[in-house]
């Protein structure tokens, strides 16, 4: 099989997520980088795919060069192509986003014939536009579905079984190969990279696309925090001897039937 | 004055609670006429119209084609679409539920539209093809952005439970049917089957979530949650750093990523309460924080703070139910 996994370079916040001084964008001065759990489990699923039915898995990731780091974390884990569309970091829309993926991905099966399977996140950790997958589908023709949490390939009658989470459980979907997804976490458990894999991936190429495409119709004008609630903390006690008061709270809340 | 379209969601062939805060929020708008679409051939279209109508609906648009007895993304896109391009809508909503806001994507796709998704603050006026300023949220809850918008029809989602359903007391809304030419190459991504598990309280709908960080320790160490969540009819929930240490499963992971909870009362144990983790938990409507770390983030954002090691405080607190019960 030939997996593409599509991947955004975010911050990873901690306990809050602070805003730089004029406001239009979030303040990365402490913070690391990762990429969704949702792509991480993409990247997982290509990765075991490729090991049970042979095949090649290669990431890419539109973003500032730095986002070489996420499709390394991706090498290490044992991805065997990686491909960085860059940019200089500022944020592109979904719509632009979606045509400069598109594009990359006509150019790369062009070159090497089509992928089976691409997969996305069913929503990007920061901006959550709930899109770039499904225009990226459209443009290239092929059928999608989101919110993903169980694939089942069938090579050999051509078709990928995918189970959609719901409320209460799950809906199933057959979409004939070549197919997109969009996956969520619990789809699987990624591993860790393994000291082997971190070197191995440092040998991997990772070609770079100068990434081009118009810009659409939605614009990010700013950001905000979000009202807070505010709370003060009563100390119910401490330790074990803590249990009678917290037992009071239940009963108060007619928890304890 | 605006025409605004609605995307109604469906599941088999019941009106979705969403659809109902979708038509609420258009109702919001400056809107001449709000029309509500229903791509579900299962659903009784006359019931549909005298509910949407109490909500505010004037017209209820049903579609009827064979392909169309169950959900499928890319069908139901291109229904949104044929009806766009006869209705010329100013706006084109949908509550931001998964299947809202992929609908919506496909739409926007397949008319090379901006589509804006989980808005919690839309203009009265949107009308006309002047840019526009929306507030929606980023970071699955955590984040707020002003989004420009620069489209002449506009596609957006108002995010799950920003608004709150209300009815107007309005009459049945008018009914029309819409026979869509589809191509039957959509049927590729129609939902084919069912799997689901046996009714019961979910983490969703949960009076009482006993929640277990990386605190916890191991798998086993969840026992005493368990043990709670079965004496008062609760659930076990869990941090990221318990998922990804595969002491449980995904379905029990509250945040960003995993399932939104709103209990009565949320007892996080061993959670430091990341803000990714917090904005799965913020809707409970009391938290109590169990850390041996008081100055933790979800300890400062708690309403009830127990200072001490889980586990100790967990059996504890259970030996006192069977107390009070034993009493009883
Ligand atoms: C894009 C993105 C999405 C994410 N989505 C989610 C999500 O959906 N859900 C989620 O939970 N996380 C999510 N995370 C991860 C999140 O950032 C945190 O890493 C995670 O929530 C930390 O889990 P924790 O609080 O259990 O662990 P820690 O942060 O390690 O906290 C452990 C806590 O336990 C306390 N403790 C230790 N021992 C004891 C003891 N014996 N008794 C009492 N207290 C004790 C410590 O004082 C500490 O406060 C996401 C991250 C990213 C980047
Ligand atoms: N800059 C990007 N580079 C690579 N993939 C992306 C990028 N932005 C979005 N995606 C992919 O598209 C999915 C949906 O993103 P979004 O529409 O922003 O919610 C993400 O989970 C990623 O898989």
């Amino acid at each position: 099989m030939r997996i593409l996994c599509a991947v955004k370079r975010v911050p990873a916040p901690g306990a809050r997520i602070n805003i730089t001084a004029d406001r239009t964008d979030v303040d990365t001065t402490h913070l690391g980088f990762a990429m969704s759990p949702h792509e991480e489990c993409a990247v997982e699923e290509a990765v075991q795919l490729v090991e049970r039915f042979g095949g090649e898995a290669t990431v890419l990731t539109l973003g500032p060069p730095e986002a070489e780091e996420q499709l390394r974390y991706a090498a290490s884990l044992g991805v065997q192509n990686a491909v960085l569309l860059s940019t200089d970091g500022s944020p592109w829309d979904p719509q632009r986003t979606a045509r400069a993926i598109a594009g990359a991905i006509e150019t790369l099966e062009n070159e090497d014939g089509p992928f089976d399977l691409i997969l996305f996140g069913n929503e990007s950790a920061d901006s959550g536009g709930y899109q770039v997958g499904v225009r990226v589908a459209r443009a290239l023709d092929r059928p999608m579905v989101n919110a993903i949490k169980g694939i089942e390939p069938d090579i050999d009658g051509g078709v990928v079984t995918a189970k959609r989470e719901v409320d209460g459980g799950f809906e199933v979907y057959r979409l004939p190969v070549p197919a997109v997804l969009g996956v969520k976490e619990g789809l699987n458990l990624p591993r860790y990279p393994t000291m082997k894999g971190r070197l191995a991936s440092k040998k991997v190429g990772v070609r770079v696309i100068e990434a081009a495409a118009p810009p659409g119709g939605q614009s990010r004008m700013g950001l905000r925090q979000p009202p807070v609630q505010e709370s003060t903390t009563v100390k119910l006690g401490d330790g074990p001897g803590a249990a009678p008061a917290v037992v009071d709270l239940f009963e108060e809340l007619g928890l304890l039937r | 004055m605006s025409d605004v379209l609605v995307l109604a969601e469906t599941d088999r062939g019941e009106l979705a609670p969403a659809t109902l805060e979708a038509v609420t929020a258009a109702r919001s708008l400056d809107a001449s006429t709000i029309h509500v679409l229903i791509c579900d051939v299962t659903v009784d279209g006359d019931g549909a119209a005298e509910v949407l109508g109490d909500y505010g609906a004037d017209t209820v648009h049903v579609v009827d084609h064979e392909l169309l007895a169950d959900f499928g993304p890319e069908a139901w896109g291109q229904v949104l679409v044929t009806v766009i391009e006869e209705l010329e809508p100013d706006v084109v909503l949908a509550c931001g539920t998964s299947k809202g806001n992929e609908v919506l994507a496909q739409a926007a796709a397949r008319l090379d539209l901006p589509f804006v998704a989980n808005c919690i603050e839309l203009p009265a006026d949107m009308a006309g093809t002047d840019d526009l300023t929306l507030t929606r949220v980023q970071w699955g809850g955590s984040l707020l952005e002003e989004a420009g918008l620069q489209a002449g029809i506009r596609i957006v989602s108002v995010a799950h439970h920003a608004v709150e359903a209300e009815p107007v007391g309005g009459v049945a809304a008018g009914l029309e049917t819409v026979t869509p030419e589809l191509d039957d190459v959509l049927s590729r991504t129609m939902c084919v089957g069912r799997e689901m598990a046996e009714a019961g309280v979910t983490l969703s709908t949960a009076p009482i979530v006993f929640g277990g960080g990386r605190g916890v320790g191991s798998a086993e160490g969840f026992a005493p949650l368990e043990e709670l969540a079965a004496m008062l009819g609760g659930r076990v929930g869990c941090s990221r750093a318990v998922t990804n240490n595969g002491w449980r499963p995904h379905r029990d992971q509250v945040g960003q990523t995993g399932t939104r909870i709103a209990p009565e009362l949320y007892v996080a144990s061993g959670i430091s309460g990341a803000i990714q983790h917090w904005v799965g938990a913020m809707a409970s409507k009391r938290i109590l924080a169990i850390n041996t770390d008081p100055e933790a983030n979800m300890v400062v954002k708690a309403d009830y703070f127990v200072h001490g090691d889980l586990h100790q405080v967990l059996p504890a607190v259970i030996d006192e139910i069977k107390r009070r019960r034993a009493r009883a």
